[in-house]
């Protein structure tokens, strides 16, 4: 339990994406089974314990201290969890003479019942250390919010037995805790798991950006061409009546996406983009997208207001045969065959871009006729379906970035090798009538420039600083005075979270522009005409 | 018949800080006074410009390294456990456990004994002598992490946490922010306990009072200067670094590989904390008393009054009032809430 708790520590105060993964690794090769099993399964979202409340963890706690002590205690730390665990009373004359393993733990949490689940919690609390009550709290209260994803987790397991992470995520629908198996092969001590599981995802193919030069050494003839549509990257799975719709990193989706699963009454493996919309009609924006997504529950009103449908891109599986060998032009005519046998609401078929010639693509890309496409694709005629990011098949071909002038207001410090720069910059563009103009934030970004441009933009914020709160400086940023940055972005949401009203995406530092006044940074109208 | 006097007529709070009337002292007064005894070498408690000072030779030599020389008009060393009378009014100082010399103030007149703790400390450190829990009436005691929340845990668990990183991180160094006086030397002889013997680079900083604890048989083993002179950058991976917690937002900082920062100080309990100070691998290394230190350490006086200076008092005295303990908050102004 104490390594888990350690692991749980060290993570949530990493903030580098290599520095987790090495102490990810580092975890799952030192920890036997099945207690590593059970902590990825915690960290995947994978572990079913049943939850206890808040409520009850207060309640457990004023049984044990003064209510008074523990108001000054919880008011300090704000952290419900954070709290419990610390001030958490051992019992009088009580020396733990074991310390649980993270497998009893969980064992001992999941033969609760429901009633004598807060006693068997409160047993264990009292026989562990404060970094390990931290964790169990964490696991009984439900999301351990330590900023790792199941596909980083996932990643870690493919260092850990040197294969393509894509190998894990397509055995990981047919596996469960403690995955004793699956270590097994990853230490090479047995044979890769197979899965009787049906509908299981298959990893994604996916493409390069195009890079200056790339297309001269290539024939159009080649190629075929399709949109690139900004929605969510999707994989359609059924097999024997189990349906499954998959995000690209192979998490299961469909609990979000009933309307869609619904209408999956097929045998097959399709990849395809999500939209909303009926794509008989209209397709819908990346705003109205968003009214589909993180939500825990999708309400019918939404539903039916936002209904999702899939465009699909590619056939992996129909009818049980297996077509990924194929070449995509002829998995691409077994596609358009079945297809037209799906609900028309929820299906349809991505359709090409015609071309000649590169010139003639060029001007299509530039000039998207939806807002919610961002680009084209390029697909070689005769190539296979492959996992992963094969260079010279496929290629996404984007449209340019928007880009807006704004001025630097508050700038904090990065971490590791960024620590003592201030290297997260929060910027902002005019608003209010004339005379009496304010910056309004609209974004942040930390990255985009050169190591050199880091090196001036710390300079300035150090030498321009009026205001500093922990790690951020507020930058003098007024009408005369202010660095103005060229962001680049690659679309706007509109956000009910942000003063502006706009969110973003993808937002970096393209240039920075000591040359321009702050006072001629772009202003907020600008913006908003962006918006769909 | 003898009349014991009143704890408040034997010390009382002043805008100076605490004062003995019949004593006519004042013990870490923040502005300079007449005659001032002092408990140890922070600068909030050890401020120059007094008139005379008493304090430990440890002391007084620190206040001298930190201010030169004339710090004060005459100085005079106290020898722990030695009884002086200032005005009749008798004096004792006695380990505090604190830093290197700290020590509390007994204070004893007509009956009455108080202690002034000034800073201290339970946990076992070899940089200094052990707090010596001493019987009296009155116990003042600070309350820096005075709340049921700050529980610390064995120092030597937290440095094998740096040991751990710096195997698991091999190609990048870690930096340790430490209080110049005290902690970081705690620091660096917990890393040589643990049997840490690769050379410690140290912010500039720290040389004058690292060299003073070597001076004293504070074995530290070797020292070197963190600075670019020293070695490229790819000399600093895996190396251990040492300096005080503001040098690591500064330039002086970059010299060091993809340096991790660490932080030892009581504060990193709170996750928090941690997180908003962009610490990576907070040590949780105090030389305050915990909750528990300051619960044992009020019991062990036997005090039937408890002042609480500086700090969370509120939780303190809320406990105080529990056990039947008379006890109040001093409010005395001028020490670092945050120092540790």
């Amino acid at each position: 339990m104490n390594r888990f708790a350690e692991l749980l520590d060290r993570l949530v105060l990493t903030p580098s994406r290599n520095g987790k993964l090495t102490l990810l690794t580092d975890y799952f090769r030192s920890v036997e089974d099945p207690d590593r099993g059970l902590a990825l399964a915690a960290i995947t979202g994978d572990l079913n314990i049943a939850a206890v409340k808040p409520a009850m963890l207060r309640a457990l706690v004023v049984e044990r201290m003064d209510p008074v002590l523990f108001g000054y205690s919880y008011d300090y730390v704000g952290d419900l969890a954070e709290t419990v665990s610390l001030v958490w009373p051992q019992p009088q004359g009580h020396i733990p003479n074991h310390v649980p393993t993270l497998g009893e733990v969980v064992g001992r949490l999941q033969a609760a019942s429901r009633s004598d689940g807060p006693k068997v919690l409160a047993r264990l609390l009292d026989d562990a250390s404060i970094s390990a009550r931290f964790a169990i709290i964490k696991l009984v209260t439900g999301g351990l919010r330590i900023g790792v994803s199941a596909r980083l987790a996932k990643q870690a397991l493919a260092y850990l037995g040197q294969v393509d992470v894509a190998e894990i995520e397509e055995l990981w629908h047919g596996l469960a805790p403690p995955y004793t198996e699956l270590f097994a092969w990853l230490e090479g001590r047995a044979e890769k798991p197979r899965s009787a599981a049906l509908a299981l995802f298959r990893p994604v193919m996916l493409s390069n950006a195009v890079d200056d030069g790339d297309l001269e050494k290539l024939d159009p003839a080649d190629y075929a061409a399709e949109w690139k549509w900004d929605g969510i990257r999707v994989q359609a799975v059924c097999e024997g009546g189990v349906r499954r719709l998959y995000s690209r990193t192979g998490d299961d989706v469909s609990g979000a996406f009933p309307d869609l699963a619904a209408a999956m009454n097929f045998e097959a493996a399709l990849d395809g983009e999500l939209l909303v919309g009926d794509p008989r009609e209209a397709t819908g924006t990346f705003s109205d997208l968003q009214q589909r997504l993180n939500r825990k529950s999708v309400s019918p009103k939404i539903q039916q207001q936002y209904p999702a449908f899939m465009r699909c891109y590619d056939a992996l599986q129909i009818d049980g045969e297996d077509l990924r060998a194929l070449p995509f032009a002829e998995r691409r005519k077994r596609l358009q065959t079945f297809v037209e046998t799906l609900d028309p609401s929820r299906f349809d078929l991505s359709p090409f871009v015609a071309f000649s010639e590169w010139k003639t693509l060029e001007r299509l890309r530039q000039a998207p006729p939806h807002p919610i496409i961002e680009g084209v694709m390029l697909k070689r005629w005769n190539s296979p379906y492959l996992a992963g990011r094969p260079k010279g098949p496929w290629f996404k071909w984007k449209r340019d970035p928007h880009t807006i002038d704004a001025v630097l207001m508050y700038a904090q410090r990065g971490h590791g090798k960024r620590s003592s720069f201030y290297s997260d910059y929060t910027f902002g563009v005019w608003s209010g009538p004339e005379g009496s103009e304010e910056l309004v934030p609209v974004g942040k970004a930390y990255f985009g420039f050169t190591d050199e441009e880091l090196r001036e933009i710390d300079k300035y914020v150090r030498d321009n600083t009026i205001e500093r709160f922990g790690p951020v400086r507020s930058v003098r940023a007024d009408r005369r005075n202010g660095l103005v940055l060229e962001v680049a972005f690659e679309g706007l949401n509109r956000s009910t979270r942000h003063k502006s009203g706009v969110a973003m995406r993808f937002p970096r530092i393209s240039r920075l522009r000591w040359d321009k006044p702050a006072a001629e940074a772009d202003r907020i109208e600008t913006l908003q005409a962006l918006l769909d | 018949m003898f009349k014991a006097m009143r704890a408040s007529d034997l010390l009382k709070s002043r805008p100076e800080g605490l004062y003995c009337p019949p004593g006519d002292f004042f013990i870490d007064p923040v502005r300079p006074v007449e005659r001032a005894l002092i408990t140890h070498g922070h600068s909030d408690h050890a401020r120059s410009g007094h008139q005379s000072v008493l304090a430990t030779q440890e002391t007084l030599d620190i206040m001298g390294l930190r201010y030169g020389e004339d710090f004060a008009g005459t100085t005079q060393a106290a020898a722990l456990g030695e009884t002086l009378d200032i005005n009749g009014v008798a004096v004792t100082f006695h380990p505090a456990g604190h830093v290197l010399g700290s020590a509390q103030i007994c204070v004893e007149h007509r009956g009455m004994r108080i202690v002034a703790s000034g800073d201290y400390k339970r946990q076992k450190d070899a940089t200094c002598l052990p707090f010596e829990p001493v019987r009296c009436d009155v116990f003042i005691t600070e309350a820096t992490f005075g709340l049921p929340v700050f529980r610390h845990p064995p120092d030597h668990e937290e440095i094998a946490r740096v040991l751990k990183s710096a195997a698991q991180f091999p190609e990048r160094s870690h930096l340790i922010g430490a209080y110049a006086l005290g902690k970081a030397q705690r620091v660096m002889r917990l890393l040589r306990d643990a049997g840490y013997d690769r050379p410690i680079y140290i912010h500039g900083a720290l040389t004058k009072l690292s060299e003073y604890y070597q001076s004293q048989g504070i074995e530290l083993g070797r020292l070197e200067p963190g600075t670019v002179e020293s070695g490229a950058k790819a000399d600093f991976a895996g190396a251990i670094v040492v300096g005080p917690p503001s040098a690591f937002a500064d330039r002086w900082a970059r010299r060091f590989p993809d340096p991790i920062s660490c932080f030892a100080s009581g504060w990193m309990r709170i996750r928090q904390r941690a997180k908003q100070g962009g610490v990576e691998l907070p040590l949780i290394i105090s030389d305050h008393a915990d909750w528990d230190e300051l619960i044992i350490t009020i019991k062990e006086t036997g005090a039937e009054e408890i002042w609480v200076t500086h700090g969370r008092e509120e939780a303190l005295v809320r406990w105080c009032e529990l056990e039947g303990i008379a006890a109040r908050p001093l409010h005395l102004v001028g020490y670092e809430d945050e120092g540790d």
